[in-house]
């Protein structure tokens, strides 16, 4: 929130104990990155609290986890696969379409936790400080678990439809980050949005359920007109990320201008998300 | 051990009103932000006085400098809206401040309130955990200290049990312990001991003057003056924003008590025609005093006191009865008191000033402050010549030696009086 100079940490009162210096800021913002990363326990725990929480009391706990994408897929696989016919490039349309919701939920998930963080998060903005890009940053992260769930699932489909991943394979940490970089540079304007005004949660659902649509999540990116369309298209960086997911694990075409394009349009949103959520934070705990 | 902790220089914190900030709505909407762009205009011919665009503010905190040195406990205290809370949010660094700047050395933990961030749906266990993570604690830190807060809290058969089925004195309990143990060099606490459970305040206590003696800096926040007046040896006494007062507990409080009810342990009326009363009697001097006579803003609650009222009178032959009315902070009567002293009873007087002591026994009050009512009337037929209410207070603080009636009970008393029973058990 300040400007930190920590010197070192001792026990005895002098001049070895880290100062803090607490002023009004002016001008621009430097974004406190290291102060964050000494904050990492804090994210893991309150993201690892989102993972417990969410399954306490639930009958069928994490099991939802694996619910959840499967009867999704069943339902595109009909709707889509067999009703509409939507081409697969010969990839089988369940596990063509699974691929595509594994990092679709963990997006959708990460950006409907995060975009509300800070306000559901209000005890703690107002009685505790630490750096608050911690919030909406462990609410993304722990949409994580689900994710590595639904992964073991995609390889049980894999197996099952006798689908080798080759060496490909190794790139996906990189569209999974890609993934949760994409929620957060989103929710790092809505979630600072969010605080002064509620419409953002109102508004989250319903950009969720639209975007789904724009992403190929049911059908590949091909089929959208090449040229200008197609850069459009691409803009969305859920496009590269889930084609990415495909190229990675099933050997579809890889995304090769489509995702440099997603690349450059996720890293502006998120160097701005990050930016404004700075200039932002010093009125969290007055406004929400 | 004389290095500076906290140094503030000239700390100011301005709220806009209307906008966020301390405005009567807790949010607003896009809807308002836009038609509030499209009114503004407007808004400057309806409104020619208010400075810029019709927005008004609030400084909750204005021109605020100390330092406090390691190893100080230092009080806060000051009536709702002096800006106790502000100035603590500030030092903890939740809201900045807008002017001003203040620098703390040393690693600092706030505790605005008991268990932040705890979650019902988890564990005792768990919630130590996530707790200590909020407050700034490292997992080795918690780890090594596990043990001893679980032990403090006194709940290790239920460690491993949701918060939830928790009684509210166990949460409670939980939720000091993982405080108790922070380590670091710098506490903030914000009335944190005024919160619920009865039993386990003493220790509170005790654990609290332990950490001040420890050589760390507490700084306490309260409206409980007994918990400040046994935690801290030095006070800050805010009003309005500024600081009003920086020193020794007892003085501090005595201007606390003067700056807010516009009353005080000694008031005097120098100019006869301006003095309460009526043609027959005037009030001249009312005072509040120990057994020695020294006026005193803070009183042992087990000690004699004594209130003096100076009267004129005016007009010879006329019986008088100086009587005294005492009420609590919460406005309640307690008792009224006249003078019966034979001396004087049913004896007409003479003209002259008079000044009538009453002495209120030790052991009488309950903790908290006074205010007293002085009147002078007379019986057949009733006459009021005058009756100045609230018209001294003071502050009674009670013994932690364990010789008043609270014995050695830490926490909460209630009750508007406090008298010292004889007691006697015997075992059959």
């Amino acid at each position: 929130m300040n400007s930190i100079k920590e010197q070192n940490h001792g026990s005895i009162p002098g001049d070895s104990l880290p100062v803090t210096l607490i002023a009004p800021r002016r001008g621009l913002v430097s974004l406190g990155l290291r102060e964050l990363f000494n904050y990492r326990e804090l994210l893991f725990f309150l993201a690892w609290k989102d993972v417990k929480v969410h399954y306490k009391q639930a009958a069928f706990g994490v099991a939802w986890a694996v619910l959840q994408p499967l009867l999704i897929m069943v339902v595109f696989s009909f709707v889509f696969g067999r009703v509409a016919m939507l081409p697969s490039q010969g990839i089988p349309y369940p596990v063509f379409t699974f691929a595509a919701l594994l990092p679709w939920q963990l997006f959708a998930g990460a950006l409907a936790r995060s975009s509300t963080s800070l306000v559901s998060n209000s005890n703690l903005i107002t009685k505790v400080y630490f750096p608050r890009l911690v919030i909406p940053i462990a609410a993304a992260a722990s949409g994580l678990v689900d994710f590595a769930v639904s992964l073991v699932v995609l390889v049980g489909l894999m197996f099952w439809y006798g689908i080798v991943p080759t060496w490909s394979l190794l790139a996906l940490p990189v569209f999974t980050g890609m993934a949760l970089v994409s929620s957060l540079a989103i929710s790092f304007w809505l979630s600072a949005l969010n605080v002064r005004y509620r419409d953002v949660q109102y508004a989250v659902p319903f950009l969720i359920q639209a975007w789904m649509f724009l992403s190929p999540v049911a059908y590949t990116g091909n089929l959208v007109p090449k040229g200008f369309w197609r850069i459009l298209y691409s803009f969305n960086p859920m496009a590269g990320v889930i084609d990415g997911f495909r190229w990675a694990l099933l050997g579809a075409a890889f995304p090769s201008a489509g995702l440099l394009v997603s690349f450059v349009s996720v890293t502006v949103l998120a160097a701005g998300g990050l930016v404004y959520f700075k200039s932002m934070e010093r009125s969290f705990a007055d406004v929400v | 051990m004389s290095a500076t902790a906290i140094r503030a220089r000239g700390i100011g914190k301005r709220y806009l009103l209307g906008s966020g900030g301390t405005s009567a709505f807790r949010y607003k909407t896009i809807r308002d932000a836009i038609s509030e762009v499209v009114y503004r205009p407007f808004r400057r011919f309806g409104r020619p006085g208010s400075p810029s665009g019709g927005e008004d503010f609030i400084w909750a905190l204005k021109d605020m400098s100390f330092e406090v040195k390691h190893g100080e406990v230092v009080g806060i205290i000051g009536r709702n809206g002096s800006g106790k809370s502000t100035l603590l949010k500030i030092l903890s660094r939740i809201t900045e401040p807008t002017e001003g700047s203040v620098e703390l050395h040393g690693r600092v933990a706030s505790l605005l309130e008991v268990g932040t961030g705890f979650h019902p749906e988890l564990t005792g266990r768990e919630n130590i955990y996530l707790n200590g993570a909020i407050l700034g604690m490292k997992r080795r830190e918690i780890e090594d200290k596990f043990d001893a807060m679980v032990a403090f809290a006194e709940v290790e058969r239920f460690i491993d049990t949701p918060v939830k089925r928790f009684s509210s004195g166990m949460y409670l309990r939980l939720a000091f312990a993982v405080a108790a143990h922070l380590e670091h060099n710098i506490l903030l606490v914000d009335e944190v001991l005024a919160v619920g459970d009865t039993s386990f305040q003493k220790k509170c206590m005790n654990k609290m003057q332990e950490v001040g003696a420890s050589g760390r800096t507490v700084f306490f926040v309260s409206h409980n003056m007994l918990a400040v007046t046994r935690l801290c040896e030095r006070i800050l006494l805010l009003d309005r924003g500024r600081l009003l007062a920086d020193g020794p507990s007892a003085q501090v409080i005595g201007e606390y008590l003067r700056s807010g009810t516009g009353t005080h342990v000694l008031r005097e009326w120098p100019d006869p025609a301006r003095a309460p009363g009526n043609e027959i009697a005037r009030l001249r001097c009312v005072r509040v005093h120990d057994e020695e006579g020294n006026v005193m803003p803070v009183l042992d609650i087990r000690k004699p006191l004594g209130i003096t009222m100076e009267y004129d009178v005016l007009v010879p032959g006329i019986v008088l009865v100086p009587n005294l009315h005492f009420f609590n902070d919460g406005g309640v009567n307690l008792f009224v008191a006249h003078d019966c002293d034979l001396a004087w009873r049913k004896k007409p007087r003479l003209a002259g000033r008079y000044a009538s002591t009453a002495w209120v026994p030790g052991n009488l009050f309950a903790e908290g402050t006074i205010f007293v009512g002085a009147a002078l009337s007379t019986h057949d037929p009733v006459v009021v010549h005058f009756y100045e209410r609230d018209v001294i207070a003071f502050q009674i603080v009670d013994s932690p030696d364990g010789d008043s009636a609270r014995g050695d009970y830490g926490g909460h008393m209630p009750g508007v009086m406090r008298p010292l029973l004889k007691w006697t058990t015997k075992m059959s």
